[in-house]
This record gives C-alpha cells, structure tokens and sequence, in this order.
C-alpha cells in the first residue's frame, strides 16, 4: 500500500471515528436520526447544504466536463447561484409548514399538503429512483479516486467496491451529526485543496490562467464558447432553468431544509452562497489545463482528469491529500442520500402499506434498507459507463418533475388537486423515462425544427406535459367530488388510513 | 409581488439572458475567457442583489424571536 492510499485510509478512519463519537449520548428516535432536532445555526445549515452541493460531482464531474466539453461546464455555477435566489422565497414557506405539522420527509410533505397517502408514495418513489443515478455517480468516484491513487493497483471495480463498503459502514455508524461533523472536515479540505489545484496547476504548466486559456483556445478554437448546435445557449438556458427548479427538489435538500433552527437561516445564507459556487471556478481551470498536459481521455474517462493531472504533477503524499478531500465529497453527500433514500422508502412507503408498524420498527427497517440501496446502486455503477454529469442531469430530470405540484401547493389551498399533482407528476416522470431509454432528444423528434429549440433540455418537455396533465386532470375531476378542492390538511401530523 | 421581490428576476435576466450576446472569447478579464467572466460577474452581482433584498425585506427584521 503507497503512501496516498494510506492517507485516504487514515481519512476515512477518522471520519468512521467522528460518526461514532458524534452519536454517542444521543437518544436516536426517528426524528433526530433524521433531521438533527432542528437545532442547527446558521453556520452548520451553511455546511449542510454546501456539503450536500460540493460533491464528488463537483469535484471529479465538474472538472471532467471542463477537460471534454468545455465551455458547456459553465452552466454549474449558473444553476447553483439562481438556485439560491429561488430558496429566498420557496424555503420559508416549506420550513414553516413543515414545523407547524412536525413533518420528517419531503414525501410528508405532500401527504400533508395534498392529503393522499397514494401521493406521498409515488413522490418517495421517485425521490429513491432520482436518487440512485446520484449515488452511483458517487461510488463512480470513489471507484476513480481510490483506484487512481493506487497507481493502478486497486482495479476500477474492486474500488468501488471498497469505496460502497465504506460507505454503507458511515451510514449506519452514524446518523446527521456525523455527517455534519465530516461535512465541517470536508468543507475545509475541499476549499484548500481545489483553490491550491486550480491555481498552481495553470501556472506551473502554462505560467498563469490566460496563457493557460489562450493555449486551449488555440489548440482548439470553439471549446471555450457554447458551440452553436448541441450544447449550445438554448441547451446552457433551458438546462439551468431545470436544474434551478429541480435543486430543492431532492429529498435528501428538501429534507435538510427542515433541520434549520428558523426560517431567517435561508434568507441570510441566499446572501453568502452564490459566492461559494465560485469555488467551482478553481476547479475548471484545473480541468482546462488537463485538457493540454493530460490529452487522449475519452467519454466517461473525462472524470479522471484531475486526478491524472495530479499523479503527474504532484508527489504521492499531496495525491493522497487530494484523493482524501474527494473521499470525503463522496462519503458526505452518499451517506445522506443513502440515508434519506432509506427513510422515504420506510417511513413513507412501508409504513403506509403496513400501519400497524411501530415508529421503532420503522427506523429499523430503514437501517436495513441501505445496504440494500447500496448494492441497487453498485450493481448500476459497475454496468453503467455515464459520465458523472450525465447521471447527475438524469437524476435532476426526475426530480424537477415534483416541482410544479409542491409550487402550486404552497398558497393556502393547492391549485391542483392530489389526482392532478398525482398524474401530472406521473406523466412527467414517463416522459422522462422513455427519453432517456429511447434515447430521444427534440432533435431526433422534430428533426427539420430550429436548432434553437432542438438544442433544449429534453426536461423542459417533461415539465410540459407534467402542467397540462397536473390542470387538465384537475379540471375533470373537480365536478366529481364534493366542493371541487379537497382541503389542506391543517390538523397536526398527516394520518395514515 | 413586492419590487422588492422583482429584484430576484433580475440575476435570471443577466445570467441566462445575457449569454447568447456575450458568447465569446475576447477580451480576456481577469484571465478567463469573456463568456466565463460574464458568468462570474452574474454570480457575484446574485450576491449583492440577495444582499439587497436582505436589507430591504421586513420579514428578515423579526430575527430570531421568531423561534
């Protein structure tokens, strides 16, 4: 074993070390194993939610994108920061609601909201589903970052194997709070480590950031703007638009909103995040200048780029460094996608098919769950060979879809009613599963249409059809039931019946 | 809606609307290529016009007596 591995082993030692001792003298019901006691400041919501953003995709998928498309990569700071401006207006209202009715899960949510148990299922269900391509994205790069930092003597596939042990082990020694511990660790790590890279590295090899871009744009004319057909303005607009309406949507963010200590918290953060996203700058440059110094990886072998710059540039201790900050990027964010996939799927669909269940039964048969959810995941990273930015939009495609039925559930009364959210979101989720299994974009569906429209996210589609079906069944099913509407549930803690 | 809220639109309009007309590489600002520093600027000014929103918001005022 070198040097760098046993750094990332230390590492990942230490942060098993902090779950447990973070645990220790806690009572863990279902609500602190989840959402922390609603007790964290301002400054730990920041870390959370920089923690569950800054991952391996980040990381690993962020600079491979810059190293194989180019300017195209761009659009993750977009996203990121107008994400942020939404959460001004849309967090508030969920936090308080979500309090008022002492609310766990992004799926009580919408039994709550909607008063439908059968609704609350189907939006769990596709939380778990967007779930999955996130969490193979990250074993994908624990795989990349353990078996790169082993010289090549860890198999890609034997590393990911090791990389969804490690993980499963940190889900269940710890709950949040270690999480939130690692996340603190983390935070730092990565901040230092992609600033030093993405500085360093373009003026060691190109002796500053222009010389670095003007050797790229010679090299290659058109990689640092968005090409006119394909990736291109309408591709970068219509994609932000998705990932902004999606980014809250996730259940492991959504659920995190309701650990805030009080509905100000998201306010204040709207201020400091959008400049945290221009940490992701640091890591284009380093993508950028692996392009030059690192050339010949294809398709998926793009995610590699950082870390094949690094072997090169760097002694085996500071690769060691930097494969444990990604560790780490890897570790958080799977844990509570891990952790949250298992709890939906407890809490809001087994417990709705079996009432009688105890809430102890239940947190138990959510610990059960994620190694099951880890071998799910497993099985799709070792057959699966997606870059790690197109497992992340596939993943955003699906939970955009919950969107349009939580915004017009916000007011007093739902605009829709639980059989339009139902439908509307059902649709939307087809519409996005037969895209990505026929493999169809607008432009192999309306071949002879401007590129303009072409070029769109195929999501924007998705969220169409996901309106109209949400209204048109509304509307033929209001004059079947009594009073049109059915009433927001207002009393407490939704029932189960 | 508030003016005060129309701020929040303001980013959208910058960051994904002004795109298409500043999709190119000269001049160079700050190093990176003009689309990029386009991009950055946007990120930047977000923060300023949260920050201002912030300011002008009475809800933000209540602090934490709320909790």
């Amino acid at each position: 074993m070198n040097i760098a591995l046993l750094i990332i082993f230390a590492f990942l030692l230490l942060s098993f070390y902090s779950g447990i001792r973070a645990r220790q003298g806690k009572d863990m019901n279902m609500e602190q194993w989840t959402v922390g006691g609603r007790g964290f400041g301002s400054i730990f919501i920041f870390l959370l939610v920089a923690g569950e953003i800054y991952t391996t995709f980040t990381f690993l998928g962020g600079s491979g994108w810059a190293y194989s498309k180019g300017a195209p990569s761009y659009y993750v700071l977009s996203y990121i920061s107008l994400a942020y401006v939404i959460s001004y207006w849309l967090l508030p209202p969920i936090w308080r609601y979500a309090k008022e009715h002492k609310l766990v899960s992004q799926s009580d949510f919408f039994v709550s909201k909607y008063n439908s148990p059968m609704l609350g299922i189907l939006v769990a269900a596709v939380g778990v589903i967007a779930i999955i391509p996130y969490l193979v994205l990250q074993f994908k790069g624990l795989g990349i970052i353990v078996s790169e930092a082993s010289y090549g003597t860890i198999s890609p596939a034997a590393a990911v194997w090791l990389g969804v042990i490690a993980v499963t082990i940190y889900v269940m020694l710890s709950g949040i709070h270690g999480s939130a511990w690692t996340a603190a660790i983390k935070d730092i790590m990565i901040f230092f480590v992609v600033i030093f890279l993405g500085i360093y590295l373009p003026y060691h090899y190109y002796g500053g950031i222009q010389p670095m871009f003007a050797a790229v744009h010679a090299a290659n004319p058109g990689f640092l703007t968005f090409p006119t057909e394909g990736l291109s303005t309408s591709w970068y607009i219509s994609t932000v638009l998705i990932t902004v309406f999606g980014f809250y949507m996730w259940p492991h963010t959504f659920g995190s909103v309701f650990s805030a200590k009080n509905e100000n918290v998201f306010r204040k953060n709207t201020i400091m995040l959008p400049l945290y996203t221009l940490m992701l700058l640091f890591v284009f440059f380093v993508g950028f200048t692996a392009i030059l110094q690192v050339p010949g990886l294809k398709g998926a072998d793009g995610d590699l780029s950082l870390l094949r710059l690094s072997l090169k540039t760097f002694d085996p201790w500071i690769v060691g460094i930097i494969g444990a900050a990604g560790l780490l990027t890897a570790l958080v964010p799977g844990s509570m996608l891990l952790m949250t996939g298992a709890t939906l799927l407890a809490k809001n669909v087994y417990k709705v098919m079996a009432p009688a269940t105890s809430d102890v039964q239940i947190a138990k048969v959510a610990k059960l769950l994620v190694p099951v959810l880890s071998l799910i995941s497993l099985y799709f990273t070792l057959s699966g060979g997606d870059t790690l930015v197109t497992l992340l939009l596939m993943g955003y495609s699906l939970v955009t879809q919950l969107f349009p039925a939580l915004l017009f559930s916000l007011g007093k009364q739902p605009l829709v009613n639980k059989y339009g959210a139902f439908a509307g979101i059902a649709a939307g989720v087809l519409t996005v599963a037969y895209t990505t299994v026929s493999q169809a974009t607008l432009a192999t569906l309306f071949p002879h249409w401007p590129s303009v429209i072409q070029d769109l996210n195929i999501g924007v589609v998705a969220l169409l059809v996901n309106i109209v079906v949400m209204f048109g069944v509304t509307l033929i099913t209001k004059p079947l039931f009594v009073n049109g509407q059915q009433a927001a549930n207002t009393e407490g803690t939704p029932t189960f019946k | 809606m508030k003016a005060r809220d129309w701020l929040g639109v303001v980013p959208f309009i910058g960051m994904l609307g002004g795109v298409p007309f500043v999709n190119r590489v000269e001049p160079y600002v700050l190093g990176m290529p003009f689309v990029l520093f386009w991009i950055v600027l946007w990120v930047v000014l977000t923060s300023v016009i949260m920050a201002v929103i912030h300011q002008l918001d009475p809800a933000t005022k209540e602090e934490e007596s709320s909790s």
